[in-house]
């Protein structure tokens, strides 16, 4: 079979096509394509249910899917099993074998594929090392922290050396601390071994870290691929503009009345300059668009403040500034004050209207 | 009447409050309440009249008028293990709870599997309960049930066999490996669907990722895993058929196994048939100390 290449001529890692998947009356996967170069670090990000976990597992082959096609290096591998695959996957729950010790959890794969014994263990040893658990080999899993158990199960899978590896939101159960750590450790491990990571989770500023690329998924369907700036700050959709990162939307009168044009727009919260009203020269100057609103709350949130602003033209915008000159009591009194916001108007980015189902709820990220 | 300060009244608290703030004071005084009364018919109950058949094991009878002499002696147990008929029945007895343990682990851990894996969630307790059902019928209404499909000639299974060729079972030792592991089958399938539900779906999709076949899995991943349960299950499947002799009499045919004998003995000489009864416990202790030996009882 000839290998797929994307339109730069680079090979595929991973395929996949029309894909679909019910459960039952659940259309939990609801026509997916999506593209994964060699040695990518590509994220399927978006909210619980939104179809992206169910994806990983179809190309791991955990499921079948209902319609469509997986290729893995542009052999179709739809209807093969997950041992017939050359992927490998890191598991939420890590998944570790809790009557093998670290070294038997590691060598597992290589057990099983007929690898000799001093090759498999001088692997296993080399993989744990790797990710700095040089000498935890005979312990049992029950003994590890939380996120020991993560470099295990990572470990485990890359000793494989998997074509593409999969990651099922394997830092979700560490705290934040570590988890900000094994970010950077993974994306450092990932340059390292030039695997292919396919990595899904639910918190954005995760995906906008580690990734090469982002897939958005929302209700069984992709919104958005791009790179990390292309997704925040060129959001295809309402959905993306909420998901990563805030909303921030200026929609009908408020649109034409602020950046002039009809449709719906948005703009980034650090990307708005808040100033009270009665200070300042009063105009916005002719190089910024901006618009007045009323404080209505304030949130510290220590390096900075996000302040949300009732617009007089109507909607609601939030506005972040860092806290280089203010501090906690000095911002508090905002509350209720009369404020202008300004930015520049290249900030300003269109989002595509008619996309985006409006049951789609749109959370709330955390800044 | 008016008062400058409000004072703050103490009522009494009620006695059953206090009891039980008292208690709570007093974890000792907690545990002797608890435990009394398991205790006491633990030790009343249960450990003497186990300790009442092992030194009647090595009384005597009067041979004429029949009653039991409290006298030391080995002389039953050594005609226990001198006499060929009593070693092969207890041969045959261990042989029999050993091939229903073994046939109630391979029809009991597949149904184990579907419930606690396969079938869906919300169907497991209505399975629980299928394979719980039969535990509500009599014991001796099941027997006599068996009694009549293993029936020669006129049996169901027997007429199933014909069309082929084939005798059916009729009464002995396949008749009694049938209706024990029949009759014991729940007492698997639940300690293993336990097991196996607690087992994490997530580490039979590791093990199929890491490119472990089915078969593989199954091996070095669910049996250790579920191990201690089939452990806990053979040890009701194997005791349960080691101190049977209803089953054994009625489909038995002529078999003997060692709970005919204690049986048939213990009305002319009791210290004799305590002699035999000590057989299955020794194999039991056996048993358990093989068991404990390969770790299984660690985890439990």
């Amino acid at each position: 079979m000839v290998g797929a290449h994307d339109q730069d001529g680079g090979t595929l890692a991973v395929r996949v096509r029309g894909l679909r998947k019910e459960f039952g009356d659940v259309v939990a996967v609801d026509g997916v394509d999506l593209d994964v170069r060699d040695g990518e670090f590509l994220t399927l990000l978006g909210p619980s249910g939104s179809g992206k976990t169910t994806v990983l597992r179809m190309i791991a082959g955990f499921e079948l899917p209902t319609a469509g096609t997986v290729e893995l290096g542009g052999v179709d591998v739809t209807r093969r099993a997950p041992f017939e695959r050359d992927v490998n996957t890191v598991f939420q729950d890590y998944a570790l074998f809790p009557h093998m010790s670290v070294l038997d959890n590691v060598a597992y794969g290589l057990r099983v594929r007929r690898v000799g014994r001093r090759e498999r263990t001088q692997r296993a040893l080399e993989a744990l090392g790797s990710v700095q658990l040089g000498g935890f080999g005979a312990r049992r899993p029950s003994q590890l922290s939380g996120g020991q158990r993560q470099r295990v199960a990572l470990a485990r899978a890359l000793v494989n050396r998997p074509r593409v590896l999969l990651l099922d939101e394997p830092l979700g159960a560490l705290d934040l601390k570590l988890r900000e750590q094994m970010q950077v450790e993974l994306k450092a491990i990932q340059r390292q071994v030039g695997i292919t990571f396919v990595f899904v989770t639910h918190d954005q500023e995760e995906a906008l870290t580690m990734s090469d690329r982002i897939a958005v998924f929302a209700g069984g369907r992709i919104e958005q691929v791009g790179t990390p700036a292309d997704v925040y700050e060129r959001p295809a959709t309402p959905f993306v503009a909420g998901f990563v990162g805030t909303s921030n939307l200026l929609a009908g009168e408020a649109a034409r009345q602020v950046v002039g044009r009809d449709g719906t727009w948005s703009v980034r919260p650090e990307k708005i300059r808040v100033e009270r009203e009665d200070d300042g020269t009063g105009a916005a100057p002719d190089d910024r668009h901006g618009t007045r609103g009323t404080v209505r709350e304030v949130v510290y949130v220590g390096s900075a403040t996000r302040f949300v602003v009732d617009l007089d033209v109507g909607g609601t915008l939030v506005a972040l500034q860092q806290n280089l000159q203010t501090s906690s009591m000095d911002v508090q009194g905002l509350r209720g004050a009369r404020v202008r916001l300004t930015w520049r108007p290249e900030h300003e980015f269109r989002v595509a209207d008619e996309a985006s189902d409006p049951a789609v709820p749109v959370p709330d990220p955390v800044p | 009447m008016v008062t400058d300060t409000p004072v703050r009244v103490e009522e009494p608290a009620p006695l059953r409050r206090r009891l039980s703030a008292a208690l709570f004071r007093h974890p000792r005084v907690r545990l002797v309440g608890l435990l009394t009364l398991p205790a006491t018919w633990l030790v009343l109950v249960y450990l003497s009249a186990l300790l009442s058949l092992l030194v009647t094991a090595f009384f005597t009878v009067d041979e004429f008028t029949g009653a039991v002499v409290r006298e030391l002696t080995l002389d039953n147990v050594r005609e226990v293990l001198t006499t060929p008929a009593y070693v092969g029945a207890a041969v045959r007895t261990v042989a029999i709870a050993a091939t229903v343990t073994v046939l109630c682990v391979l029809l009991g851990f597949p149904m184990a599997f579907f419930m606690a894996k396969i079938a869906p969630p919300r169907s497991r307790n209505l399975l629980v309960a299928l394979v719980v059902t039969p535990l509500w019928a009599s014991y001796l209404v099941k027997v006599y049930a068996w009694q009549a499909m293993v029936q020669p000639e006129t049996g169901l299974i027997a007429w199933l066999l014909t069309p082929f060729g084939l005798p059916g079972p009729g009464f002995g030792v396949t008749a009694t490996v049938l209706t024990l592991t029949y009759l014991w089958l729940p007492y698997m399938v639940l300690p293993v669907y336990a097991g196996l539900e607690r087992m994490p779906d997530s580490l039979l999709d590791a093990s199929g990722d890491l490119g472990a076949r089915p078969a593989r899995t199954v091996r070095s991943v669910v049996v250790p895993l579920v191990w201690p349960s089939i452990v806990v299950g053979s040890v009701f499947t194997f005791s349960l058929s080691l101190g049977d002799y209803i089953t054994v009499q009625i489909v038995g045919g002529r078999t003997q196994m060692i709970g005919n004998i204690v049986y048939q003995t213990y009305t002319s000489n009791l210290p004799f048939a305590a002699a035999i009864a000590l057989i299955p416990v020794a194999i039991m202790v056996v048993y358990l100390a093989l068991v404990r030996r390969t770790g299984a009882l660690d985890t439990l």
